[in-house]
């Protein structure tokens, strides 16, 4: 039964993902039709959290925007209109979800890095 | 042309629209449709229609019974005049044109290249059972207030008609009773994607019933066909 709905979504999900999760930095290349035009959007912050699984997977991105507020996108992780992802920083976090940066500002909002992954 | 095919709702996922936007969409398995038998208007039946048979039925494990397959000679007797080798658990038919009957033949499997990408659909099946429910629940009733002295009256449907005259309720009134477990039909839904190798269509947006639920496909009635 769920062999079907994988079928499905064969062939919408992404080719290239690189490997990220939960604490690393990336950046999103998102694509913004503008009347006419399409132009890249880049969105560069801490992964928060990812959720799903199959097509229907997505990534919740957290930044620090201007005047320190902070600003959360969710992005599908398969969708078309996202050109790309980079990873820009590994994270050593201890939790999968971490919604308690909401709460936190300026040096305890912060995240230690990782210099690499086992296992990838 | 009007078309037709039986299903079993599989689930429900989500697929990239050409703009880019997600979309639900429930997968339906349509699998071993086939064409049992064809009613003109001309025939005894009077109207024109199409009975289809729908899943295969399965051999009976035992020796010597009457029949050999899961159903009833009955049943399995429709399938041997139609000349189809397996007979199928599920019959329904839907009304089409009279010219529309030379298009099937009798004995011919259907499958999901029926319909095409894009095209409207109307789906029918029976809703989820939620048992004997409240009118809040059953009618989308607002219920009482929550404070201001209500007292023991929060999920009531209030008045139900007038005094002495008329001095009766009137028929139809919304009241609460069994809910679902109902033939329904969802209208205009479109075609999002097929899959001929495992022979299963999903549509855009929500179908009636459960998973593994019968549902039927029918071209929509109320849009005009591109």
């Amino acid at each position: 039964m769920d062999n079907l709905l994988r079928k499905v979504e064969e062939g919408e999900t992404r080719e290239e993902l690189p490997h990220f999760r939960s604490g690393d930095t990336i950046r999103v290349h998102q694509l913004i039709r503008e009347g006419e035009k399409e132009r890249v959007q880049i969105f560069e912050g801490i992964v928060v959290a990812r959720k799903g699984s199959g097509v229907s997977e997505t990534v919740t991105v957290r930044k620090i925007s201007v005047g320190g507020i902070g600003v959360e996108k969710i992005f599908p992780i398969h969708s078309p209109r996202i050109e790309k992802f980079e990873v820009v920083n590994i994270g050593r976090v201890r939790r999968a979800k971490l919604y308690y940066l909401r709460d936190r500002a300026g040096k305890s909002a912060r995240v230690q890095t990782k210099r690499d992954r086992k296992g990838v | 042309m009007k078309k037709a095919l039986l299903g079993r709702k599989m689930g429900m996922t989500q697929v990239f629209d050409a703009n880019g936007d997600r979309v639900g969409v429930t997968v339906i398995d349509v699998d071993s449709n086939v064409v049992v038998q064809k009613k003109s208007s001309d025939g005894p039946e009077g109207y024109s229609a199409v009975k289809l048979g729908f899943d295969r039925a399965k051999k009976l494990e035992k020796e010597g019974e009457e029949s050999e397959w899961r159903l009833s000679l009955p049943e399995v007797g429709v399938f041997e005049n139609a000349g189809i080798d397996v007979p199928r658990k599920h019959l329904k038919e839907f009304r089409c044109e009279e010219a529309d009957l030379e298009a099937y033949e009798v004995g011919e499997e259907l499958g999901a290249d029926l319909f095409r990408v894009g095209e409207w659909v109307d789906v029918t099946g029976t809703s989820k059972g939620r048992g004997f429910t409240g009118v809040m629940k059953r009618h989308n009733f607002s219920g009482a207030p929550g404070s201001h002295g209500t007292h023991e009256y929060f999920r009531h449907g209030g008045a139900i008609g007038q005094s002495a005259d008329p001095a009766r309720v009137f028929p139809g009134i919304k009241m609460p009773g069994q809910s679902g477990d109902k033939r329904t039909t969802i209208q205009n839904l479109r075609v999002a994607k097929i899959i001929e190798d495992e022979n299963a269509i999903a549509v855009t947006g929500s179908v009636p019933g459960s998973k593994g639920g019968l549902v039927m496909l029918r071209t929509a009635v109320k849009k005009q066909q591109t």
